[in-house]
């Protein structure tokens, strides 16, 4: 209790993230702040912001100040094991903030499961992912999405690469009028057109979604793999959260497969994003598949409850007061949890619930939340 | 009960014009349209609340969540990219950005083009698309007078009735992309305001189509 006193509100909600993923065997990885800058350079696309902090070592090596995880453990991932590796993490990162022109820290926390990953992998990251959202706040949504089915229609588009962007664009911003504007104007296959089409206008209720997908024998297998997921995520009670949004689309050239994004409300922006990522891995020279998320802690900062006060207690003390006694004092008064601040003035905008002053052994209360501000005359007499 | 659906309008005529077809939608808040100095408007009943910003800070109040929804002009979507979705194309406020130069203008393809505008990505993405090498001169209003002054070749820049550059002996040389107002939403308040927005979306996507010829 006195430690959730301490912690901020993201270093709390860290807290209890990070046992959620011990519960389930993932286990801590710590990594260096700097990597080599190669390693961001050949692989920019993957990172949010291709803004990195570079600095030459005493070698001649390029390094970067790491602007993104995953990237640092798949490389530290070893190959060919039977199991996957799971792990989390709580890490700084360094970017370019959305919209803001200098680097700033951000912290960032999450899991990975690398290796032979299968359904059973996939269900579990997922209730992870829904069951931090939980851990944040009891307003969640967790928003689901299949890239197959994205990849899929666009193919079956025939369009050329610079349509294919132009319609991504469009389909992340929900952007209807716009898609079938490009289709049109780029004669896009019919098929492909309708299924494009669809995937932008249904969203929301997965079921639902599902059934309006029943049209399209093309995407039969994400559907199944959908469906399956959702019955794994209802069954550990996280049905109510889930939507199907297909306008979740993360780098086609490193995600494939189940992608998904967390809101918790309060928050204007996500603040959970995942996916499976085996084209990362193939990238990189590895073999096998991989899934996890991140959790933006920086987004959670104005979440937590306003603290009111700076300190519980200020306690007045004259120029000549015996040390011992207030030392004494103060140690009663903290044991009994309550946060303490000894000064002979009290500071201009200090925020605290009382003042009292020490008088022989006793502590006398003057006033109550911030109403007793003594003035400079004031201070130090004793007849208060 | 609902939560309060918050709406940014653009400040002005358009503003107007779009807080029209809301009301018409179901989402009336009368006071909007009271001469005052009034910034924000609140229906309690209909839990709606109102509030004129810049138009080309629109955006910006969505992006960030202090509106849920917005109405902005294509323009400031394609320039600022903000991360929001571009729901509905609302068929007002139609305009065009385009290439305008001095009339008789012959684009010398030896020589780096200087470009004036508001609108650096619009030009750099729309010249980089011709594979053109271009000079960005970066000017915040009158743009008309820079090709006047030789400040630069042409100019990219809104055109409505293209009266502007007829009056300073201008002439549109190309369309760049036609422009008209957009309905942007919040990603997280999509999801947490969900019926409001797509009651209102449905609304005005019928309003649109009966409008469309």
């Amino acid at each position: 209790m006195e430690q959730e006193r301490t912690l901020s509100y993201e270093e709390q909600i860290t807290e209890r993230l990070r046992s959620l993923y011990r519960c389930y065997g993932y286990s801590p990885f710590k990594m260096s702040k700097f990597e080599e800058y190669d390693l961001y350079a050949q692989n920019k696309d993957f990172l949010v912001s291709d803004n990195v902090i570079t600095f030459t070592d005493r070698s001649g090596k390029l390094m970067a100040l790491k602007p993104d995880v995953t990237l640092s453990i798949v490389r530290a991932s070893r190959p060919g094991q039977a199991e996957p590796e799971k792990v989390y993490y709580n890490e700084n990162v360094y970017r370019v903030a959305r919209g803001s022109e200098g680097f700033r820290e951000l912290l960032q926390t999450g899991l990975e499961c690398i290796g032979p990953v299968d359904d059973y992998h996939i269900a579990e990251v997922l209730t992870l992912a829904a069951e931090s959202l939980g851990l944040i706040s009891e307003e969640r949504v967790l928003v689901l999405s299949h890239l197959d089915a994205v990849t899929k229609a666009l193919d079956a588009a025939q369009v050329s690469g610079e349509t294919r962007q132009a319609l991504l664009e469009a389909m992340r911003a929900k952007n209807l009028q716009g898609l079938l504007t490009i289709c049109r104007t780029a004669g896009a296959a019919p098929e492909g057109a309708a299924m494009l089409e669809a995937l932008v206008k249904f969203s929301g209720a997965p079921r639902q979604v599902l059934a309006e997908l029943e049209a399209f024998p093309l995407l039969a297998q994400e559907r199944r793999a959908l469906a399956g997921l959702l019955d794994a995520l209802e069954a550990a009670g996280h049905g109510e959260m889930l939507r199907l949004d297909f306008s979740v689309i993360p780098d086609l050239n490193y995600y494939a497969g189940i992608v998904f994004r967390g809101f918790v409300g309060g928050v204007p922006d996500s603040v959970l994003s995942g996916g499976q990522y085996d084209k990362l891995i193939t990238k990189l020279g590895k073999s096998g598949g991989a899934i996890g998320f991140a959790v933006y802690l920086d987004l959670l900062e104005r979440l937590g409850p306003e603290e009111g006060y700076d300190v519980d207690l200020v306690l007045l003390r004259d120029a000549d007061a015996d040390v011992l006694t207030l030392q004494q004092t103060v140690r009663t008064l903290t044991s009994q949890g309550l946060s303490v601040r000894v000064c002979r003035h009290i500071p201009e905008k200090l925020r605290y619930r009382q003042t009292a002053r020490l008088q022989g052994k006793e502590v006398r209360i003057l006033g109550t939340d911030s109403e007793y501000r003594p003035s400079e005359g004031q201070t130090g007499k004793s007849g208060l | 009960m609902e939560q309060i659906l918050n709406i940014a309008l653009p400040k002005g005529r358009l503003g107007n014009q779009v807080y029209e077809m809301f009301a018409k939608a179901g989402f009336p808040c009368p006071a909007v349209l009271e001469k005052s100095r009034k910034l924000i408007f609140e229906n309690e009943e209909r839990t709606l609340r109102y509030f004129w910003v810049k138009p080309s800070d629109v955006w910006t109040y969505v992006e960030r969540g202090a509106a849920d929804i917005g109405v902005a002009g294509k323009d400031i979507l394609l320039e600022y990219q903000p991360d929001v979705y571009e729901l509905l194309d609302l068929n007002v406020g139609r305009c065009r950005m385009a290439v305008a130069a001095k009339a008789g203008f012959y684009d010398d393809r030896r020589r780096k083009l200087r470009v004036a505008t508001k609108f650096a990505r619009i030009a750099q993405t729309y010249y980089a698309s011709l594979g053109r090498d271009i000079d960005i001169i970066p000017l915040n209003g009158s743009i008309e007078i820079a090709p006047i002054l030789g400040l630069s070749d042409v100019i990219v820049d809104i055109v409505e009735t293209g009266a502007t550059l007829r009056e300073n002996n201008l002439e549109v040389v190309e369309t760049v992309v036609p422009i008209s107002a957009r309905l942007i939403a919040n990603k997280a308040s999509y999801e947490f305001k969900r019926s409001q927005i797509l009651k209102l979306y449905e609304e005005l996507a019928r309003q649109v189509e009966e409008e469309t010829p």
